[in-house]
């Protein structure tokens, strides 16, 4: 295959749009080895490479997409997997557009090198081929015990195995992949094929998973420590608490939380008819929010066949969602109701949710974020007709293991504190990282604090041992 | 793989199990439950702890087989392993909080509607444990649906009372508080009402009339847990509150019960029944904890 416009990315294949608002299948099938080959050849290999400044772990990108030119694609792993120890994910759910391929030369003038794809393609065929990353060689005999399987505890877990340390990791659900496995659907990362396969990779380093652990309640960090012989602890249990918006009706049937829809269908498998798990079907269902949590509660809600819309406060531009993710709800039929805010959520006589009252907003002056604040527009109510509300406002981090973890400091939004490049708590060797520390953020950024806290953790333990 | 190390039928519906699950047993109290997935595929169902054993490592559970995955659950024997066990979750008990002097003070009734008598249990025994004395009602509609009376009367001044009078008292739990305050002269300074939502919320009533500071113990619907998705939100005082996780106990003045027994109507009559199959469609499959399909 040879490419004739290098300014423009070989296309990835997709399912078409009309099929796919009907499946649970992933949507984006990625590459195949020749058109891997093609994209791979657009790249400048830069002397200066900006895209690796724009990874937040810092691949060698260039290193890794010269082996796929090349054809060979373990060689490209091999190049990865120093950095990475999830890549089959990131390249599915990293925003590769505001990262790598935002600082790409190519990008100025034309498409930037699809790194993501490149680095899924690379992932998919290492796990197809049977290629697992290289595990320790020597053991250097302490403890580590990692709360919270995500992509931080994941991370930094097989970070410290690579070493050589003994690690386990405690996790309070029974499957072990936290977001990845609960949060974000099947259609954008299959979790029997991805996830699994990936937490497999790090098992196979030798960590340990304990499920059904709730730190804080089964066992707290000081009894790991005292009674069972950790050394260190890294925290990476995420932000799982949702927010509602205090606005009259939320308590009526019909009105969930995005992480009770998003759990029932992804880690419960609603979808499957297999599973025991019940969950409402709406016919109209409204999704309040506008980042990828949105995007994948309304998604979802389409593929279980109802009418969909997502109700935004502020504009296109500032929807927080992958720019990815957008374009496929738009091409899946979602009705986007941008500068509208809902006020209340109307309600039958039985206490069922039939409607969703909002105002139309108008973007003013910028806020402390940058943004322009969103204002009503006066007299501007409107109803939108619908039998469920999903709420995807956002999450905190839960108070479980701050509140019974002594000397453990937190802030006014119940985030962690922990130093930005070592993760280091206000405890002696407890570490932590990820939505826990930064409150809800993106999966690589989790990465990058789970592995910073490693090696973090590596110092620290070289210490206690000499 | 949390084995089942004891079986026993309470009733003709209600089942009494110990399970193998060192974690918990090592760190829960009373108040607190527990979650339980019997397989890859089955709901996560909360259940309270009803005692426990901190060195054979077991949690004892006690459940009535209202639904498809309780009555699931019902069909493991001893030996049998649940795949998925977790806990202690939820907040224990306010008394766990008291010292042993604070709580030989108080004067402590505890109301408990038919299931609910399980919670209660592991309460009377704390106090009994630490030689403080308490007052335990136990009620249900009929004399085969009273557990745990036996366990109960070696920890606590035990009352039975059924609605057809088939077993003690002829009358409810509000009924038999009264008698004893009016004909037995006695009085309380705290009551435990832990039972169905409708028991609870006019136990809550009355002594709110009778002025005795009362805890409830709330049961909504629940996914994690741990405070993740929300699903057992109620609100207490005006304020949302996670039962999960706040919870389960609250004051029970406090609690709306008209809108915990709202969302709890999807569930548990027929035509909250017939909406979820139509919402849910091919999902349901007797989630609704009633129709056993
Ligand atoms: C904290 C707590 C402690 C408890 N302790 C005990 C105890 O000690 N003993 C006892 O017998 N019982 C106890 N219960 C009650 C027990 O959990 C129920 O009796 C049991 O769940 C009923 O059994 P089932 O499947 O068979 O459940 P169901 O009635 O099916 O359970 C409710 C299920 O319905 C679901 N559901 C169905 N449809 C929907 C929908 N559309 N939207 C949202 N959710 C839906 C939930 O996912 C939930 O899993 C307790 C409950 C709680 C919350
Ligand atoms: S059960 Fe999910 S938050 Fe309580």
């Amino acid at each position: 295959m040879i490419v004739e416009d290098k300014l423009k990315r070989v296309p990835v294949r997709e399912q078409e749009p009309a099929v796919r608002a009907k499946n649970f299948d992933e949507v984006c099938l990625g590459y195949n080895l020749e058109e891997a080959m093609a994209e791979a050849t657009r790249c400048l290999k830069c002397k200066n490479p900006q895209c690796q400044t724009g990874c937040p772990v810092g691949i060698d990108i260039p290193g890794f997409v010269k082996e796929v030119e090349a054809g060979n694609i373990k060689g490209a792993y091999d190049v990865i997997s120093r950095y990475s120890a999830l890549p089959a994910i990131c390249g599915r759910v990293c925003p590769q557009e505001t990262q790598c391929e935002a600082k790409c030369i190519r990008g100025i003038k034309g498409d930037a090198v699809s790194i993501g794809k490149l680095e899924r393609f690379t992932a998919d065929w290492a796990r197809e081929n049977g290629v697992k990353p290289q595990g320790a060689t020597e053991k250097k005999g302490q403890k580590v015990a990692v709360i919270g399987s995500g992509p931080s505890g994941l991370t930094c877990a097989g970070e410290l195995a690579k070493m050589g340390y003994d690690v386990t990791i405690f996790e309070a659900l029974h499957e072990a992949g936290g977001v990845l496995v609960y949060g974000i659907p099947e259609f954008r990362l299959p979790k029997d094929t991805v996830v699994k396969a990936e937490i497999e990779n790090v098992k196979s380093l030798g960590v340990k998973i304990e499920t059904n652990v709730i730190t804080g309640k089964s066992v707290t960090i000081d009894e790991l420590m005292k009674n069972e012989g950790y050394d260190a602890v890294f925290i990476g249990s995420g932000a799982g608490l949702p927010k509602f918006m205090g606005i009259p009706g939320e308590q009526a049937n019909g009105v969930f939380s995005a992480n009770e829809f998003l759990t029932r269908n992804n880690l419960m498998k609603a979808f499957r008819d297999d599973y025991d798990t019940p969950i409402f079907k709406g016919k109209k269902v409204a999704v309040v929010g506008g980042g990828n949590v949105a995007m994948d509660a309304a998604r979802t809600a389409l593929r279980l066949g109802a009418e969909t819309y997502i109700v935004y406060r502020r504009s296109e531009a500032e929807l927080p969602a992958r720019a990815e993710e957008v374009h496929h709800a738009k091409e899946e039929g979602i009705i986007f109701k941008l500068l509208c805010n809902p006020t209340e959520i109307l309600t039958d006589e039985n206490g069922w949710v039939c409607g969703i009252k909002c105002v139309e907003m108008e973007l003013g002056e910028p806020d402390a974020s940058g943004r322009r604040r969103p204002v009503v527009k006066a007299g501007s109510d409107f109803t939108i007709d619908v039998d469920t509300v999903i709420m995807a406002l956002g999450t905190s981090p839960n108070p479980l293991i701050t509140s019974t973890t002594e000397g453990l400091e937190s802030n006014s939004h119940k985030c962690i504190v922990a130093d930005e490049k070592t993760g280091q708590t206000s405890r002696e060797g407890v570490f932590a990282g990820g939505d826990a520390v930064t409150g809800a953020a993106t999966v690589i950024l989790a990465m990058q604090a789970g592995k910073q806290s490693a090696a973090a953790i590596d110092e620290y333990l070289k210490t206690k041992r000499a | 793989m949390y084995k089942i190390l004891k079986k026993e039928m309470l009733s003709d519906n209600i089942v009494l199990m110990d399970v193998l699950a060192p974690r918990v047993a090592g760190s829960c109290l009373p108040g607190q439950f527990v979650i339980v997935k019997c397989d890859e595929k089955g709901e996560r169902i909360p259940l309270t702890i009803c005692d426990y054993d901190r060195e054979k490592g077991t949690i004892t559970i006690v459940f009535q087989t209202i639904g498809a995955s309780t009555k699931l659950f019902a069909t493991y024997e001893e030996g049998d392993s649940f795949m998925d066990f977790v806990g202690p979750l939820g907040r224990a008990s306010e008394l766990c909080s008291l010292s042993d002097e604070e709580l030989k003070k108080k004067k402590i009734i505890f109301m408990a509607g038919g299931v609910g008598t399980a919670p209660v249990y592991p309460q009377a025994k704390y106090l009994h444990e630490r030689g403080v004395e308490c007052d335990v009602i136990i009620g249900a509609r009929n004399a085969s649906l009273i557990i745990l009376a036996e366990q109960m009367k070696k920890v606590a001044n035990v009352y039975i009372t059924t609605d057809d009078g088939t077993l003690g008292r002829h009358g409810n739990v509000n009924d038999c508080l009264k008698y004893l305050i009016s004909e037995e002269g006695k009085t309380y300074d705290l009551a435990v009402a832990i039972g169905p939502l409708i028991m609870m919320k006019f136990a809550a009533l009355l002594t709110k009339e009778l002025n005795i500071p009362t805890v409830v113990s709330m049961n909504p619907i629940m996914v994690d847990g741990t405070g993740m998705c929300g699903a057992c939100r109620i609100m207490v005082g005006g304020e949302v509150k996670f039962a999960c996780v706040d919870g389960p106990e609250f004051d029970g003045h406090l609690v709306d019960f008209d809108g915990a027994m709202m969302r709890q109507r999807l569930y548990k009559t027929e035509e909250g029944r017939a909406v979820l199959r139509e919402k849910e469609g091919s999902t349901h499959h007797g989630g609704c904890g009633n129709c056993g399909e």
